[in-house]
């Protein structure tokens, strides 16, 4: 795709109408997939996320397990149809440090010292690309924990912001993120105020930088209730149902 | 069960009732499972569809590329079949590269449409020689429920119908977008039919642990004149003559039933 | 009185990091304490009982508990004896002891003919902690080897409410559909009827307790259920 001639028009709206600070239309739903132990599927704006989580488990083979907690696993993959250009679907360089962010992101909620000697498989798939997709898999990857029962903290949300034409703005999308001048993601556990991702491309005063975490911070806190929503959602319409 | 074994009790139950000619799920022998097919749902993709058969889900992408043809058939468009059995849709799937199972399973719905002659190749040369499309097709197991094979090449099927090209115009051996698309030409309709046996009797569509039970599989491909382009058996036992020509006649009617999923008559 | 904070009703439903308490509060099943705070780690229903907090997961795996009776099937055979897949993120043992006269020496081949891969058991968990596997056995009567039924799986926290007050949920679904019915503390159900229709009719309703298990007002709507579902039967055979 080439670049577009602005990224933001005459009433300092961006290019898919939403104002500086709005986040893209979000869907979640939970349990979608029959054989994992945990799945989520999420829509953001134009990307597609699916997750699931198989375990605890024993871990084979044996030799990394470890002896006092659980392991956890975590692959961030893109379908080859997600992207503008096919995509091989042999691993990328990206997709791996992708998978090591996120697991990082995800562990410090988790309670893996409950489960000594055995792992815990996050997979996520991104099956359409439109910008965040890190973000996007790690909400997705929190609820598919929630839902195989794996004890947390707290669930973990993330949200990205960036500066666009000199503004600074939430949830870029790809557009965005390829010809602005920043993005921002972050992942947190809103309970507890607690960070678990943070990276940066592109360059940012100090003072850009601090609006910019306070307001992918905000982002994230919306998304939160959406998680929460989505959790209870099944429980909800059953109740719903038997009071009619 | 964490286990993918099929508890002995099971293994009678399904024995017994197949030799009932019933089945678990109270299917007949010859019965599909529930069947839901959505095209178009990744916009991303020039093409796309995902089918639901009974649990089993698998998401096909279509994607359209320009690249240069294979020296022996210089006029001629290139197609190419891949297929994902990520992880998410399994415990019994591994990360890595592709193992036995995809590279059949890729194989197998490649032959159905390449052999049925679905998509015109020729129809995708640009310029002889030199520059042609290439039409990639990947298939994405979300979950395996059994029978991985009509899911796939149903969806792949679906895919197909539901993907554009987009219009070009050749100037000096530069090709250069024009605005508007128009769907990619489908001449055939391909349909797969699966076949397992258990104790002797055939059963069509069977499920995940009807997989396990059984001790082989064959896959008759047919296409919209009804004529057989494409078979392929798998696991490690055998069918007689007899079986194999009763499932070609099964065969040839539940393709003609699926195919209403996809095609309009 | 002081009254102390909590925030949310009785058997509400909450998720994880929810804020379930704060001050001298003793954190139960499924929440933990960090400073004077109490959290829920999972999604359930949050149950206040004077201080202590507790929340009944409605998503969860299951863990052993030493005198556990589980449902559980045999994934391998060894030497000294078998693994035992008891749906729970640690494999099972059945030790060969167990099983066989005491001054036996077992050899593989003696084993399988005992059980093989594939069979399922009745058990009981006799061991358990973090270093090392639960161990099982089959030698007590109630316990053993299952040769028919229909095998299902349910989150492990629903059994309770299977079992309901007292058993009476248990006892009205055996008694309406005319089935024997074992549940194992794991989330497996065993249930032998005289008719594959009896059984599929059990499992309905044990499905539908796992399902509204979050509800009230069950044991009723499960009867009316299996009535409705026996008469549409007489129905069709009558036509």
């Amino acid at each position: 795709m080439s670049k577009p001639e602005k990224l933001l028009d005459k009433k300092g709206l961006r290019l898919d109408g939403r104002k500086l600070d709005e986040l893209r239309p979000i869907k979640m739903e939970v349990g979608v997939l029959s054989n994992a132990d945990g799945s989520a599927y999420l829509e953001q704006g134009k990307n597609k996320v699916l997750a699931a989580v198989y375990g605890p488990k024993e871990v084979h083979p044996k030799h990394l397990a470890l002896a006092d907690r659980a392991i956890l696993r975590c692959r961030y993959h893109m379908a080859p149809f997600s992207v503008e250009e096919r995509k091989s679907p042999a691993p990328s360089r990206r997709e791996i440090e992708l998978s090591k962010v996120i697991r990082e992101a995800l562990e410090p909620a988790v309670f893996l010292e409950y489960y000594p000697r055995t792992a815990i498989d996050v997979f996520i798939e991104i099956l359409q690309a439109d910008g965040g997709t890190r973000c996007a898999g790690i909400t997705t990857a929190a609820l598919a924990l929630a839902d195989a029962g794996v004890p947390m903290r707290d669930l973990v949300v993330a949200c990205a912001a960036g500066k666009i034409e000199g503004k600074l703005v939430l949830d870029l999308m790809d557009l965005e993120d390829k010809y602005g001048e920043a993005d921002v993601p972050l992942a947190m556990m809103p309970g507890i105020n607690a960070v678990t991702l943070l990276q940066m491309d592109g360059s940012l005063t100090l003072e850009e930088f601090q609006n910019a975490v306070k307001m992918a911070m905000e982002g994230c806190k919306q998304i939160y209730e959406e998680q929460k929503k989505a959790l209870r959602a099944r429980y909800i319409a059953i109740k719903e149902a038997i009071n009619e | 069960m964490i286990s993918s074994i099929v508890s002995k009790v099971k293994q009678k139950q399904i024995a017994q009732l197949v030799a009932n000619r019933k089945r678990i799920d109270g299917r007949g022998l010859t019965d599909y499972r529930e069947i839901k097919v959505e095209a178009g749902i990744i916009e991303r993709a020039e093409g796309s569809a995902r089918v639901l058969l009974g649990k089993t889900q698998v998401l096909v992408g279509v994607k359209i590329d320009i690249g240069e043809p294979f020296s022996d058939i210089p006029d001629q468009g290139v197609l190419t079949v891949n297929a994902e059995l990520v992880p998410l849709a399994s415990p019994t799937f591994e990360p890595g590269p592709p193992d036995e199972n995809s590279i059949e399973l890729a194989r197998v719905v490649d032959r159905g449409i390449r052999e049925s002659k679905a998509i015109g190749l020729e129809d995708l040369c640009i310029t002889p020689g030199k520059k042609v499309f290439v039409v990639f097709i990947d298939v994405y197991v979300l979950n395996h429920d059994g029978n991985l094979i009509d899911a796939s090449a149903l969806a792949a099927l679906a895919a197909l119908l539901n993907t554009k090209i987009y219009n070009y115009e050749l100037k000096d051996d530069e090709i250069i977008r024009k605005p508007g698309y128009k769907p990619l030409p489908i001449r055939n309709y391909p349909i797969a039919i699966t076949f397992g046996k258990i104790n002797n009797q055939l059963i069509v569509d069977p499920w995940l642990e009807e997989e396990q039970v059984m001790d082989a599989r064959l896959t008759m491909t047919i296409d919209k004149e009804g004529n057989i382009c494409s078979i392929q058996k798998g696991g490690s036992g055998y069918f007689t003559t007899q079986q194999i020509l009763e499932a070609a006649k099964i065969a040839k009617e539940r393709a003609t039933e699926l195919r209403k999923l996809v095609v309009e008559t | 009185m002081k009254s102390l904070p909590t925030f949310f009703e009785s058997k509400e439903l909450v998720t994880p990091g929810d804020l379930l308490a704060e001050g001298d509060y003793i954190a139960g099943e499924n929440t933990y304490q960090e400073d004077k705070k109490i959290f829920a780690e999972r999604i359930g229903l949050v149950e206040y009982d004077n201080r202590k907090v507790r929340v009944v997961a409605l998503r969860a795996f299951y863990i052993p508990r030493v005198g556990d009776v589980v449902i559980g099937m045999i994934t391998e055979v060894g030497f000294n004896g078998w693994e035992v897949d008891i749906n729970a993120p640690y494999t099972a043992i059945l030790r060969a002891s167990d099983v066989l006269e005491r001054g036996f020496r077992p050899q593989k081949n003696d084993l399988l003919s005992i059980l093989d891969i594939g069979d399922l058991v009745i058990a009981k968990v006799t061991a358990y902690d973090r270093g090392s596997n639960p161990v099982i056995k089959i030698s007590e009567p109630g316990l053993g080897k299952i040769s028919r039924g229909q095998l299902i799986k349910v989150t492990p926290t629903k059994i309770p409410r299977i079992i309901g007050r007292k058993g009476s949920m248990i006892s009205m679904i055996k008694r309406e559909t005319n089935c024997r019915i074992t549940l194992g503390q794991n989330g497996l159900i065993i249930i032998s009827g005289k008719t594959r229709e009896d059984e599929q009719l059990a499992i309905m309703a044990l499905r539908k307790v796992e399902d509204e298990s979050h509800t009230s007002g069950l044991t009723d709507r499960i009867a009316e259920m299996i009535r409705k579902e026996k008469e549409g039967r007489r129905k069709n055979v009558q036509t």
